[in-house]
């Protein structure tokens, strides 16, 4: 892997762990799920771990991002702790949003995340605006805007884009491709194979990363961020990458031969780069069992904080519209 | 056909008081008003299309010309075709204070998304911990554009919780309403009616003299407060922008025929000075509202609907809307006049009401 031989020990088990941070989380929200415990529905992000973590690690907290329906990962990523991620997912007075998001709004302006928004293709241009904030404020900071590959289709992009190049804004667009913008394959919705390609139509660098790998995105990440840093305006990023589970939870991939999902579970950005670590020799298994262990107690201790945290109060509804 | 006087100043500002009278029409208050905003706080800018263009015309109505001069095109922000981007919303939840040009108000329906979705949501989705302090300013009214260049589409903002929504009939309150919504931590769209910018009188506005008296001394309107524009006792007219002053015609000639309207401009339709609206309401028991908005679904409803609850044993005749028809604006003048309110049909209307 990329960059393996370059990073210290420390910081390489740091990105496994939260890799490891953001599958479990979510693997224990599909089971508090089920359970009745989080009302609504969620949009899960098993599988594309590698593009939050890596993307997020060459962010600093006053930099901001915009996420999607699909947010958990990037909140957790981004610094939200998972006790107010969870707690905001159960409804509780104590989320990030004091229940007034949810799932599809999770988000904490404190971390540098605006709730999450949830129309697909909104971000772009409010990552565009945010962008032209920094720019005007000459704060050195960057807006990452995230979003799929279902959203390349909005006219959003075209606007957001467009406008970004022309202001050189500090904005780092990044596609997490999963190759489906919920059941409908992107093969059948655009001629352009490659998102990062529709870049250059703007003017704008675009790069094909591997999103299975978070190395390979932390490095491709690192430069885009930096170079929007640096006033060359906004690059875009294509992580290809993909879903595990289905799109919502009510979706069972009716629409993908198990052969292509095994294909990309052997590509699996978590056991990859536990794999990588062991054969360079750097880590011992050990260290990441104690991995598994460390973030088993994070969550034990997110869940007990949601289930214990008091409701959302019902007068609360009504408040906080207007500042 | 009734037309509107052109020496009534009744709809003027607060009376000059030091004998220096100095009467601006609406352009020019509002470009007083973002000079004055944009000097005052450096978050301030302006961004739209064809506002800051060297050799350009400041906007589709003058109101920014020759203000790039002084603040460089750093804070006036040329934009491609964009009105996703115009919105500038983003910019507003990093600190800025953004004032938008909309150059239409029917582009608003272009960066629906931005305003309904993100900007009125963002605080409340948050948990309070956004602000969104941007302002969007609109034009809107009838002027032989046909369906998609003289809409008045308040209802539609008004509908939505997080938004203000404010409409401006003089140069007067053109002004401290701009000031107070730019200092406003909440989204506020600003719509002004076209006719109503200049100081000629233009002939299609009726010939109205709309220039006012505009103090030297920085003053604010606040954000929610009614002004009432002609005291009476017999109807309450509710109305806003080239309607009110088309009502203000039609209490006049009303006032000969022995009926006494109190006309009054609600200056901000969300929220809305229901304190003013009803104490009026219920000393005339008479409430005719108007639009130029089509009527169904209109602001004149949420009017009518809340009057009914607060006021209905005070009533002595049956809520009116004079609205504009039901249809998208036909471009013939004669069909185009037609549709909107006029002063004959408010006159016809309120007759009716006192029969």
């Amino acid at each position: 892997m990329d960059d393996l031989e370059e990073l210290p020990t420390a910081k390489l088990l740091d990105l496994y762990q939260r890799l490891v941070l953001l599958r479990r989380f979510e693997e224990r929200v599909y089971y508090l799920f089920l359970q009745g415990k989080i009302p609504g529905t969620v949009h899960q992000y098993q599988g594309q771990e590698a593009v939050a973590v890596g993307i997020c690690d060459g962010l600093s907290r006053s930099d901001w991002i915009t996420s999607t329906h699909r947010p958990h990962g990037h909140a957790l990523a981004k610094g939200i702790p998972p006790n107010e991620a969870l707690a905001e997912l159960y409804g509780k007075a104590t989320g990030c949003c004091g229940g007034k998001g949810g799932s599809m709004h999770l988000g904490d302006p404190e971390v540098g995340m605006l709730p999450a928004i949830a129309i697909v293709g909104g971000g772009f241009t409010v990552a565009a605006g945010m962008g032209l904030a920094f720019k005007l404020q000459r704060t050195g900071q960057v807006a990452v805007c995230f979003f799929g590959d279902g959203a390349t289709n909005e006219g959003a992009f075209h606007e957001g884009l467009n406008f970004a190049a022309v202001q050189e804004l500090p904005i780092v667009f990044v596609c997490e491709n999963n190759l489906y913008g919920a059941s409908t394959s992107y093969r059948t919705v655009s001629l352009v194979a490659d998102v990062a390609d529709r870049a250059g139509a703007y003017g704008v660098r675009g790069e094909v990363v591997d999103g299975m790998d978070v190395l390979a995105v932390r490095k491709a990440g690192a430069t885009a961020i930096a170079a929007s840093r640096e006033g060359h305006g906004p690059v875009l990023l294509e992580c290809k990458t993909y879903r595990f589970v289905g799109h919502s939870r009510s979706d069972v991939n009716g629409y993908r031969t198990r052969d292509e999902e095994t294909q990309w579970r052997e590509r699996d950005p978590i056991t990859r780069l536990g794999r990588a670590l062991l054969t360079a020799g750097r880590v011992a298994q050990a260290d990441l069992d104690r991995v598994e262990v460390d973030v088993t107690a994070e969550l034990d201790d997110a869940v007990a904080f949601a289930e214990s945290s008091p409701d959302a109060t019902a007068s609360q509804a009504v408040e906080g519209v207007y500042a | 056909m009734t037309t509107i006087n052109a020496s009534d100043r009744r709809a003027a500002s607060p009376a000059c008081e030091d004998g220096q009278e100095r009467r601006l029409t609406i352009a020019e208050a509002l470009r007083e008003a973002i000079a004055e905003e944009m000097r005052r706080d450096p978050a301030v800018f302006l961004i739209g299309e064809d506002i800051g263009v060297d050799g350009g015309f400041g906007g589709a109505f003058g109101v920014y010309l020759g203000l790039t001069q002084e603040f460089g095109h750093e804070r006036i922000i040329d934009t491609p075709i964009s009105e996703k981007l115009i919105a500038a919303t983003g910019a507003a939840l990093m600190g800025m204070r953004p004032i938008a040009d909309m150059e239409y108000s029917d582009f608003l329906f272009e960066c629906m998304d931005e305003i309904v979705n993100q900007a009125a949501k963002m605080r409340y989705m948050s948990g309070g911990k956004l602000r969104v302090p941007m302002v969007m300013r609109a034009p809107v009214g009838t002027t032989n554009r046909g369906a998609q260049h003289g809409q008045c589409p308040e209802s539609y903002f008004v509908h939505v919780p997080g938004l203000k929504v404010v409409c401006v009939s003089d140069a007067y309150n053109a002004k401290g309403l701009l000031k107070s919504a730019v200092r406003d931590d909440n989204p506020v769209l600003i719509f002004e009616h076209k006719l109503l910018y200049g100081s000629k009188g233009r002939q299609q506005a009726g010939g109205l003299d709309l220039t006012t008296h505009v103090p030297r001394e920085e003053y604010l309107v606040p954000i929610g407060q009614a002004v009432i524009k002609r005291a009476g006792t017999q109807v309450t007219v509710i109305a806003t922008h080239l309607s009110l002053y088309r009502s203000l015609a039609a209490a006049e000639v009303l006032a000969g025929e022995g009926i006494e309207c109190e006309v009054i401009d609600p200056l901000s339709l969300l929220p809305l000075d229901t304190e003013t609206l009803w104490a009026s309401v219920r000393k005339t028991g008479r409430l005719a509202i108007v639009h130029e908005d089509t009527l169904t679904g209109g602001w004149g409803a949420e009017v009518a609907a809340r009057a009914a609850d607060e006021c209905l044993f005070s009533l002595e005749a049956p809520i009116k809307r004079i609205a504009t028809a039901d249809v998208p604006l036909p471009f013939a003048p004669v069909m185009e006049q037609a549709a909107v309110p006029s002063i004959d049909r408010i006159c016809s209307v309120i007759r009716g009401m006192c029969s």
